[in-house]
Formats: C-alpha cells, sequence, structure tokens
C-alpha cells in the first residue's frame, strides 16, 4: 500500500522544539526512520506553533531534502504554506489536502496539475465533515468529476473521507467501510482512498490494536493508502499480510520480509 | 458512437537480463541477448511497451540423447557426438538467438562425466558460437555442486545464464553466479509461491534481481500445459501489478517436453490415424511454444530447425515485426 508517514508534524513535541530550534537533526533523522520503515510519502505539516508558517514549511522541506529522497506530502489548511513548500520541492510531491467545494478544487486542482503532484482531497465541504455515508459518497462524486474535468490522471487523486475517532460515534467505522466500497465505483480506474488512521484511536488505551484493526478492515473494503505511523511495525506488518490476503500479493513463506524490503 | 477505452494501465514492469558479454564487456560474444521489459500483457502493446521480443534457445546436449525420435535424429545425428558442431549448426542454419547446453553427462546415472569434461564443452561452444550460452546443469544436487561452480569459473565474464537454483540447493550456484558475473536461472515445481521463494532467498544472498530469470518447469500440450499457462499468467500480472520478486523474465522448456510425448514420438505404423510422422512432432512442439507465448514467457527453449522456424516468424507477426 502507499504509506504517508505522519512523524513529521510540528504537533508532535519533539519536532515543534525542532522548529523552535532549527534543529535539522531531529528531522532528519524521523525522515531516515521513516523512509527505512516503508514510508511512500512522508507527511510535513509545521503545526501551529510556527510563527512563521511559510519559512518553516520551505525549512522542512529542505532539510528533509538533504536526507532523503522519498516524496514529500505537504500537510496544511492553508494554500500559501502548500503554495511555499512547492517553491523547494525537487523530487515527487502530494498535497495534503483540498476539500471538497468545487470552487477550492478548481483551485487545487490547477496547483496539482501545474506541479504534477498527487492530491489528497477530503470528503467536507464548507457545511462541515459529513456525518453519513451519503454526503461523503456525494462529495467524493464531485471530486473524481473535477478530476476528469482537469485531466487528472486518478492515480494522483486520493479521496479521504474523513475518519473519526472510534470513541467520538461508533457508527461511524462501519460507514467508512461503506464509503470506501463506493468510492471504489466511481471510476475506472478508480481513485486512491486514504485516511489520517491515528485519528480513529485518538484519546483510547488500545491504539496500536484499534489502528491496525480498523486497517485490515479498511483494506478489505478497498482503501490503499493511510496517513500513519509508519515507525509501528506490527501496524505495517498488518498492512502486507491484509494485502496479501487480499490476493494484491503473492504468497511465499518469506513474504513479509519481501514486502518489507 | 465513441467507444470506451479498454485499455489496462500496469505500475509495474518485468525486469531486463542481458545475457552474454562482448569484448567490451569482458566476454567473447559478438551479440548479446536483451529479454524482459514488459509493461503490458503480451503482445498487448496498446497497453505498454512489449518490452524485449522472446527468444528461441536451442538445446545442445555434452552427449548423445538416447532414443531421439527420427525426425529430429534426421538433423542432427551427425553432430550429436560434437557438442561444438552441434551448436554451431543451431546458430548459423537454424537462427537460434541463444545456445542452452544441457550437462546431463555429469549426472552419475548418466555418464558421471568430469568436471574436466564439462569445462572442455563449454569452451568447445564458446569458441564454435558467438551467440550466447546457457549452460544447465543434470539436476543432481551433488553433482551439480560440484561440476557448477568450476564450469563457472571457467566461463567467467561470458555472463552466461546459469541454471539452476531451487529452494533445496540454491546457495552454492548464487554463490558461484555471483562471483563469476553470471545471470542465474531459479526453479519452482508449478509453484507460484515456491518461484517467489526461491527469488527471494537468492536476493538474500546479494544477487541481484536483474540477474534472475525464473523457471516453473514446463508441461507440454496435453500433459499439464494449462497448470504451467495458469501460473506464467499469474506471474506476469503480479510482476506488472508491482510484486517486484515476481518481476523477472521467464524460461521454458518445450523442446524436451514436446519430444517426450507420444503424440510427438509415434511413429506411422504405431500410429497411421494420427498424421504424418514427419510433422505430428513438430506441431507438438509449435503448439506448445506459440501456447506458452500468450502467458507470458520470454525465452524457449526448443528441439526442432522446423518448430524453431514457425515459432520465430509467429512471434514477429504477434510483434508486428513483419
Amino acid at each position: 500500500m502507499i504509506t504517508i508517514g505522519e512523524r513529521i508534524n510540528g504537533m508532535f513535541t519533539d519536532v515543534k522544539n525542532a522548529i523552535k530550534n532549527k534543529d535539522a537533526k531531529v528531522v532528519q533523522e524521523l525522515a531516515k526512520r521513516q523512509t527505512d520503515a516503508g514510508a511512500t510519502y512522508l507527511d510535513v505539516n509545521v503545526g501551529t506553533a510556527a510563527a512563521d508558517q511559510l519559512n518553516t514549511m520551505k525549512w522542512l522541506v529542505e532539510v528533509i531534502q538533504e536526507a532523503v529522497k522519498t516524496p514529500i506530502a505537504l500537510d496544511s489548511q492553508k494554500l500559501e504554506v502548500i503554495k511555499a513548500g512547492l517553491e523547494v520541492i525537487k523530487n515527487d510531491v502530494m498535497i495534503n489536502s483540498a476539500q471538497g467545494d468545487p470552487e477550492t478544487l478548481d483551485i487545487y486542482m490547477e496547483l496539482a496539475k501545474k506541479h504534477n503532484a498527487a492530491l489528497i482531497c477530503l470528503t467536507m465541504n464548507k457545511d462541515g465533515v459529513p456525518q453519513n455515508v451519503d454526503t461523503r459518497v456525494e462529495i467524493a462524486v464531485t471530486i473524481v468529476e473535477k478530476a476528469t474535468e482537469y485531466r487528472m490522471d486518478m492515480d494522483k487523486i486520493f479521496i479521504d473521507p474523513i475518519l473519526l475517532g472510534v470513541n467520538v460515534d461508533q457508527k461511524q467505522p462501519a460507514y467508512m467501510l461503506e464509503v470506501f466500497n463506493q468510492i471504489k465505483l466511481l471510476s475506472d480506474p478508480p481513485p486512491h482512498i486514504t485516511v489520517g488512521l491515528s485519528n480513529f484511536s485518538q484519546g483510547t488505551k488500545e491504539k496500536s490494536l484499534l489502528n491496525r484493526t480498523f486497517l485490515t478492515m479498511a483494506i478489505t473494503a478497498g482503501l490503499d493508502t493511510a496517513l500513519m505511523d509508519v515507525l509501528d511495525k506490527d501496524l505495517m506488518d498488518a498492512a502486507i499480510c491484509s494485502e496479501m490476503v487480499m490476493n494484491k500479493q503473492i504468497y511465499s513463506d518469506s513474504f513479509l520480509k519481501a514486502a518489507r524490503k | 458512437m465513441q467507444i470506451a477505452s479498454i485499455e489496462e494501465k500496469w505500475a509495474g514492469a518485468v525486469k531486463e537480463v542481458t545475457i552474454g558479454a562482448t569484448k567490451e564487456s569482458g566476454g567473447t560474444r559478438e551479440s548479446v541477448v536483451t529479454v524482459g521489459g514488459a509493461r503490458c500483457i503480451p503482445f498487448m502493446d496498446f497497453d505498454g511497451d512489449q518490452g524485449n521480443r522472446p527468444v528461441i534457445a536451442m538445446d545442445v546436449y555434452d552427449l548423445p540423447p538416447e532414443n531421439l525420435p527420427e525426425p529430429l535424429l534426421k538433423h542432427y545425428k551427425d553432430v550429436m557426438n560434437d557438442p561444438a558442431s552441434w551448436a554451431k549448426k543451431c546458430a548459423e542454419e537454424y537462427g537460434a538467438d541463444l545456445i542452452c547446453l544441457k550437462l546431463d553427462g555429469i549426472h552419475p546415472d548418466k555418464g558421471n562425466r568430469s568436471s574436466n569434461d564439462a569445462i572442455k564443452t563449454v569452451k568447445s561452444i564458446l569458441e564454435a558460437v558467438s551467440i550466447p550460452l546457457i549452460i544447465w546443469g543434470c539436476e543432481n544436487d551433488e553433482r551439480d555442486n560440484e561440476v557448477m561452480p568450476k564450469v563457472s569459473q571457467a566461463a567467467a565474464g561470458e555472463k552466461c545464464l546459469l541454471g539452476v537454483a531451487t529452494q533445496e540447493n540454491y546457495k552454492t550456484i548464487t554463490a558461484v553466479c555471483l562471483a563469476d558475473g553470471h545471470n542465474l536461472i531459479t526453479q519452482a515445481p508449478v509453484d507460484i509461491n515456491i518461484g517467489k521463494q526461491v527469488n527471494i532467498l537468492v536476493t538474500d544472498l546479494g544477487f541481484p534481481l536483474d540477474r534472475i530469470v525464473m523457471f516453473q518447469t514446463t508441461g507440454a500440450l496435453g500433459y499439464g500445459i494449462e497448470y504451467c499457462y495458469s501460473i506464467h499468467e499469474r506471474g506476469r500480472v503480479a510482476a506488472l501489478s508491482g510484486d517486484g520478486q515476481m518481476s523477472t523474465p521467464v524460461i521454458c522448456d518445450v523442446g524436451h517436453e514436446a519430444w517426450r510425448a507420444k503424440e510427438a514420438k509415434a511413429t506411422d505404423e504405431e500410429a497411421p490415424q494420427w498424421g504424418s510422422f514427419a510433422e505430428r512432432g513438430i506441431m507438438w512442439e509449435t503448439i506448445t511454444a506459440t501456447t506458452l507465448l500468450q502467458s507470458g514467457v520470454d525465452i524457449i527453449r526448443m528441439y526442432h530447425p522446423k518448430a524453431v522456424s514457425i515459432v520465430k516468424d509467429h512471434i514477429d507477426q504477434l510483434a508486428m515485426k513483419v
């Protein structure tokens, strides 16, 4: 699966301090460790503490690119912060993320097209985060329509139906699985389906187990990428096993080892 | 009315493997053969790049095979006792892309020939022909582990394709291929899981994936070809879907298997109702090869010159090279 390593985020204390002290080593170490663990993309989020978010984004991208060649996912709700990151990007890039209003999608699709970037699109709009299946799928349809209009390669479109905490509303996980199943049918080839996996277990006592249980169920329903803790080895192994069970990889006695490479 | 596109887009590709080395690259071959590179299922060129054209390796034995049917004897009886002349005939008269030297003579039950004999044969063929060489052991682990390292060393720098590595016996041949710069055949018994496992085992020893050719053993027409076809097809789809350990080119053994079939061997007297003995075996070998071509194979080992010529022509037509 396509994994997006979540650790370079100003919400984590170590990264927050590294940003404050301009300590490149901490960030580079996280970039290397996540790359070694198999991250396809490295998410980069300046968090809320940085005073100058634009320059902080540039600095983070530059120090990461000094250490690894892994593609970066520029993560911000602010368009200017994304654009600041794009100015210094050298390798493949992902934009994380656009909301699902048509006028917002116009701006982000244009930008993604210009930079040949992958684009995460959230199934939320100015009315907020939908709490049911139908509205999520409706917004997903808008996203797929816009992508077709902009002649985006579906391989570059990542739809995120917004995973909430299991302790927030226990009806939601089952809704999500239904949403995944429906998004898969929206186009051929279908867009990627992604979630912010760690949201699922936030505030619970069994984070790792809950994350890998949901990930396994989600892969069965069509999820093929996630923003997640790639340093959680059990979680990564669960993803490999699930994909093998779904016949996306051929079994061999050393399949885990082969897939970890 | 606009017709919907049925193009398939594949994420992966079959790796390219180059067999043979010219003088500039440390060998003595005048030409090399590159196989693999496909980005689509066989001959579906509208889906993606077909990669390199499948090639024909013609079999040569280090000792005369017993009970060769008359349609084959007709072509080989004058050279059967001299592998170098046999190879030369295949290369120069019959259009072989590669020579596959089968060292059956080192098998304890078939002649138990010495390492020196094997080396002499290999060297004589390298001198006689300028095309690349496949060197295939006798599949007795003990003898292969004894003889193949010496053969490998004698052909060092020629970038031959050596076989075979199996799940039970892979360390010696992998190590010598690595040391002497050869390519390696990994073998599994019509079992896709073991096929992948052998590739993992040899790459774990540091052997590069782009020097491996996979062999799933072959069943001829009427003798298990459908199992073999399914395995090749599934392996190719896995390779194109991005399963790295399955992304190696594939070799199959058509000549030997097709000519073992009673339909190929039975004489006109034994089977008058089956059509001409002179043509039956050729057709059996041809149909086995053309069928497997569709399943995703890159190197086909063959026997009969007429079958070779028909299959090469067929490949040209499918690849739209004519």
